[in-house]
């Protein structure tokens, strides 16, 4: 019989009230069954062997004791897990950008990443956005999904978006300063080709939907008249 | 200016304050003067005061407090959901309530649909004022 497949077992001695079982002490040892095992067990309750436990090395007596009592840190049982994502959030979800160089922006979501980071692509050809990860608190979800069926999100991860760590170089003057300016500001060629690959099946689906790639092109603003808290989003 | 609509069994109100906002309900039975037994087909037949309530012109034939089935039969012979929805009032309840549920995306599709038509329209003026002019 697999663990898995045993029912959940009731409980034998269901409170009446808070602290007070519905059957007495004799009652339960009957329901236990500890008189089956005594009886199998012809009388007494099976006791096992008990284990000798291996000697443990002696410990000598520390040399040093403190002055005053040190306190034990207290125990912290805490997981680190990536936030919890709002049910209004799925892959697929157009979500509005708050903040930051693309606000108003709408954006595709595709995945969360280990970090709770939001990962974001625009399609870039239509609006500008590049593979990004944003924060959940800055967005906007509205309630228009994209089919992303065709994308592979598999390899992006929080390492792919992390900054490259630099050779140290000897510290000179003049030259130094100009040959650093020209490498920082082109984008490597590999990540032009995912975002090219993850946009590529994107852009199919949302032309499939009239009118959706001038709504992801479009920047979202607060017109006369809107309440945020009475729009539906 | 004499009142047009009474307060009478079979008048059929809107409520617009409470649990109930916005349910067609049909007076029943006055209980005095400031309450009214209400009932509606997917309401419990409860009381509610009439500052509660917003007359309509729709006024339906029942007997005081009659049986749900008798009501629900009553509402349905004098076709009451449809000769609301086709007033002028219910019909603008019903567009307020479109638009209040409207989608991000929706409000988009509805500002390009705008454009376009202010569009058209003001090419057909474009045209009109040329033959007036001409």
């Amino acid at each position: 019989m697999a663990p898995q497949q045993r029912k959940p077992h009731v409980c034998r001695n269901p409170d009446l009230i808070r602290g007070v079982g519905k059957y007495s002490r004799s009652k339960m040892y009957h329901k236990r069954g500890l008189w089956a095992i005594k009886a199998k067990n012809g009388g007494a309750f099976p006791k096992h062997e008990k284990q000798t436990v291996a000697a443990a090395p002696t410990e000598k007596p520390p040399k040093f004791y403190p002055a005053d009592d040190v306190k034990k840190p207290l125990v912290n049982k805490r997981k680190a897990r990536p936030t919890k994502l709002r049910a209004s959030i799925t892959p697929g979800t157009v979500l509005i950008i708050l903040a930051g160089r693309f606000k108003g922006k709408r954006v595709v979501f595709l995945k969360q990443l280990t970090s709770g980071l939001l990962l974001v692509t625009g399609p870039f050809k239509i609006n500008g956005v590049p593979l990004r990860r944003v924060n959940q608190s800055y967005v906007i979800a509205t309630s228009t999904k994209v089919d992303i069926s065709g994308v592979n999100v598999e390899k992006f991860d929080d390492k792919y978006f992390g900054k490259k760590v630099e050779k140290k170089k000897k510290k000179g003057e003049g030259e130094f300063f100009e040959a650093e300016k020209a490498e920082k500001n082109t984008l490597p060629q590999d990540k032009k080709d995912d975002q090219k690959s993850v946009d590529a099946a994107l852009i199919q689906s949302i032309e499939a939907v009239p009118d959706l790639k001038s709504y992801l092109g479009a920047r979202f603003s607060l017109k006369a008249g809107m309440k945020p808290h009475e729009l539906v989003f | 200016m004499p009142f047009k609509r009474y307060v009478e069994i079979g008048r059929i109100a809107l409520v617009n304050y409470g649990k109930d906002y916005g349910k067609l309900v049909v007076i029943v039975d006055v209980i005095d003067q400031n309450r009214a037994l209400v009932d509606a087909p997917d309401m419990v037949r409860g009381q509610i005061n009439f500052k509660r309530l917003t007359l309509t012109d729709i006024k339906i034939d029942i007997k005081r407090v009659p049986n749900k089935k008798t009501l629900v039969a009553a509402l349905e012979a004098a076709d009451v959901k449809n000769k609301w929805e086709s007033s002028s009032w219910g019909r603008k309840l019903i567009v307020q309530k479109k638009r209040a549920s409207l989608n991000d995306f929706d409000r988009f599709k509805i500002m390009l649909a705008k454009i376009k038509k202010a569009g058209v329209v003001r090419q057909e003026l474009a045209k009109l004022k040329k033959e007036t002019t001409a």
